[in-house]
């Protein structure tokens, strides 16, 4: 076990934690050729079924598999309570929030927020000012990326209000420990996932524009060639939905259509998962082949949803995220249930005199930043790593944040020698339209280095099935 | 001050477009200075109109039949009033918004350096005053030329050159007045009479506290006057344009404008 860290299946006295005290016994008796074996049989499993992530940047091929680990990350009923209440709070927030931000913006005009670190944002989006979406829901598919550091204390590292990816993996895990462990889930009373794609599609029907009940729902990918391409597909077809890229849709009157066969098909709402910068090329990026001319027109309009909404991502910004508290205290006059980490704003100059004192402790990224690119993990970097960090930071400080790096639980995972610790996050995905919901469960990452904090799948992190038991 | 509109963009193709599609920013919105009659776009097959999140009236243009050869008519009538270049304190756009360069009013050492010797002009003087410096250093620093830029030139590389025309000027201003932080957008419009031809032109307009907006047109150094009518507001060319288009197919695409503005002073 590493030192100093929580860990998910053991105490420091190294007795078994109440969640895990049927998959420990179980863990035991069980030999390690037999794990080995379970390990390659994942490895089939998910060859065949097809899962690949590409990886930018990397050598050898772009597409790879993720690594999949096959020791669930469990978690009780009470601390799943917890965990859900959270998350749908934070969501609510965050909608409330974007509705603001392109309304009255009472938020900015009551000071709790600087206007300018909204209103110069690049990810604030002229386009949606006064427009009106159905129920106000802007991030309907929100990833809200959460660790432990004890047995009581869960923070939220970022929020996802774009384009979460990472679904595709909590339900093909389930179907893959499903598969091997018959045994274990007939001795665990395990939530079920499953059922994901049918909230989704709900959801995404709750929010066709003038309340249509029976809209035309479309998912729309970038193509191919995109990290999450496998996902898009796995998605659509698991909803029964046309996956469609921007060629095969286009604009008539306000209305976006489909072709299909048939002739053009009416589309009320889509499902995109492209940023906003390529959706129109008339209204964004001139450059851009990948999105539908017109489009922004007939979403001003009202005649068609964009899931998620343009412009979300100022909620996700991580310089909007050191106000997250003061969001959910605003809006819904609630305490935040989950805890912000607590974040150096490199804006302040107090706060900016001590990152830079202090980086070989922090965490510092980038404040548009994603996928764990563009961030230095301080005590795991190099001294040139740092100070080259430090010139950047110096250089525009307002573009990064610096959070104490946290000890992230670890949760045992099979490595070549056999069980040991490594860290985890998870990655609960909330859905929003008529209602906010959660499924049970979401994405586990793992560092598979020993020692490393960085879980992206980007970085080589893999994932693990994360099982909340029903109480 | 009444002006009658006739505004015409013509696009001849050698090899003919399967399809083009555009937003059009012609149409222009009542406001506190210019009351609109009578005004109409014609010419594309199909027309949708909308609004942007600027409040611009927008048309989506859609010709989705071959064509060598589209027109785009707009015309109508605008009757303007005499306010020195101030606007309606209050059009619903946080002017905080207004401070945020894009890629056509970002700024570089040379125009940051030319810019700081406003500062002063700033502190001392108030808004106001710091506006009207900029526009007139401005038009000493730049030299009106036409077919020196193009509509992607960023403000930073007219004032390498030093040349350019009113939208260069207008993005040339805006960087300035970002740079000291004072609120400042682009507007796109027609002139009539006074300096210059009778045409489509683009001015700034910044935002003075207790003031509101006020338009400076440092191609013309002046504040606009009742010979200006507004079409379309935005951070920049970019987001005012009054056409952008993709097309499918199609080549060599020659673009002539004619515009005519008519003006007779109200008895």
């Amino acid at each position: 076990m590493l030192e100093n860290f929580f860990d998910e299946m053991h105490e420091q006295n190294g007795e078994v934690r109440e969640p895990y005290n049927t998959y420990a016994g179980w863990l035991h008796s069980t030999e390690l050729e037999e794990l080995v074996r379970c390990h390659e049989q994942a490895d089939l499993i998910f060859r065949r079924v097809g899962i690949t992530f590409n990886v930018y940047g990397a050598d050898g091929g772009v597409e790879r598999l993720i690594p999949f680990d096959i020791v669930p990350r469990i978690i009780s009923a009470k601390e799943w309570d917890i965990i859900e209440r959270g998350v749908i709070q934070r969501v609510k927030a965050l909608n409330a929030f974007l509705h603001d931000v392109y309304h009255d913006q009472a938020i900015l005009k009551s000071g709790l927020i600087p206007p300018d670190l909204v209103l110069t944002n690049e990810a604030f989006r002229p386009e949606m000012l006064g427009l009106n979406i159905p129920h106000n829901v802007y991030s309907h598919i929100s990833g809200i990326d959460i660790v432990r550091v004890d047995s009581e204390t869960f923070y939220v590292l970022e929020d996802n209000a774009r384009t979460p990816s990472g679904v595709s993996y909590m339900l093909e895990n389930r179907q893959a420990m499903m598969r091997l462990f018959p045994d274990l889930f007939a001795k665990h009373r395990v939530a079920p996932v499953s059922h994901y794609p049918e909230l989704l599609l709900q959801t995404l029907a709750s929010v066709a524009p003038r309340g249509n009940s029976m809209p035309t729902i479309v998912l729309m990918t970038p193509g191919q060639y995109n990290s999450a391409y496998f996902e898009h597909a796995f998605l659509a077809q698991e909803m029964g939905i046309e996956l469609v890229e921007g060629q095969d849709l286009f604009v008539d009157e306000g209305y976006v259509y489909m072709r299909t066969t048939r002739g053009p098909q009416r589309v009320d709402v889509i499902y995109r998962r492209i940023d906003d910068d390529f959706l129109d090329p008339l209204a964004f990026r001139p450059d851009s082949a990948l999105g539908v001319p017109g489009l922004l027109s007939a979403y001003r309009m009202g005649n068609v949803a964009i899931c998620n909404a343009i412009g979300g991502g100022i909620a996700d910004d991580k310089a909007i995220y050191t106000y997250m508290p003061d969001i959910i205290k605003f809006y819904l006059s609630q305490e935040p249930i989950l805890k912000n980490v607590p974040t150096y704003n490199l804006r302040r100059k107090d706060d900016l005199a001590y990152a830079l004192e202090n980086m070989e402790q922090l965490v510092v990224k980038e404040v548009h930043g994603s996928g764990g690119y563009g961030m230095l993990v301080g005590p795991a970097s190099t001294k040139k790593q740092v100070a080259e960090f430090r010139a950047k930071v110096k250089a525009d400080p307002s573009n990064f944040i610096a959070q104490p790096t946290l000890c992230l639980s670890t949760c045992p995972t099979f490595v070549d020698s056999g069980i040991a610790p490594r860290h985890v996050d998870l990655r609960p995905f909330v859905l929003s339209g008529r209602e906010t919901r959660v499924v049970p469960g979401g994405l586990t990452r793992v560092a598979m280095e020993k020692g490393s904090l960085v879980v992206n799948s980007s970085q080589g992190g893999g994932t693990k099935d994360t099982w909340i038991l029903e109480s | 001050m009444r002006i009658q509109i006739r505004h015409e963009t013509h696009f001849v193709l050698e090899k003919a477009a399967r399809r083009a599609l555009q937003y059009l920013r012609l149409t222009p919105r009542n406001d506190s200075n210019q009351r609109v009659g009578n005004w109409t776009i014609t010419g594309p097959e199909q027309l949708t109109r909308w609004i942007d999140g600027f409040g611009n009236i927008v048309y989506f243009a859609a010709e989705n039949t071959d064509h060598d050869d589209l027109k785009i008519i707009v015309e109508g009538e605008v009757e303007t009033k005499e306010t020195n270049g101030v606007l309606p304190l209050d059009d619903g756009l946080p002017p905080g918004m207004f401070v945020r360069p894009t890629a056509l009013t970002k700024s570089s050492k040379e125009l940051d350096k030319f810019a700081d010797q406003f500062a002063s002009s700033l502190q001392k003087e108030g808004e106001l005053s710091f506006l009207h410096t900029v526009m007139n250093e401005l038009a000493q620093e730049v030299e009106y030329a036409s077919g020196e830029s193009t509509v992607t030139c960023s403000a930073a590389e007219v004032f390498d050159h030093k040349k350019g025309v009113c939208q260069d000027f207008a993005h040339l201003f805006i960087a300035i007045c970002h740079h000291h932080n004072v609120p400042s957008r682009y507007v796109s419009g027609y002139i009539t009479g006074g300096a210059g031809e009778p045409a489509s032109h683009a001015w700034a307009e910044s935002y003075v506290q207790g003031l509101g907006w006020v338009s400076f047109d440092p191609a013309n150094l002046q504040c606009a006057t009742e010979s200006y009518v507004r079409l379309a507001i935005g951070y920049d060319y970019a987001t005012a344009a009054p056409i952008v288009g993709v097309r499918t197919g199609g080549q060599g695409e020659k673009m002539s404008v004619t515009v005519q503005v008519l003006s007779q002073s109200q008895s």
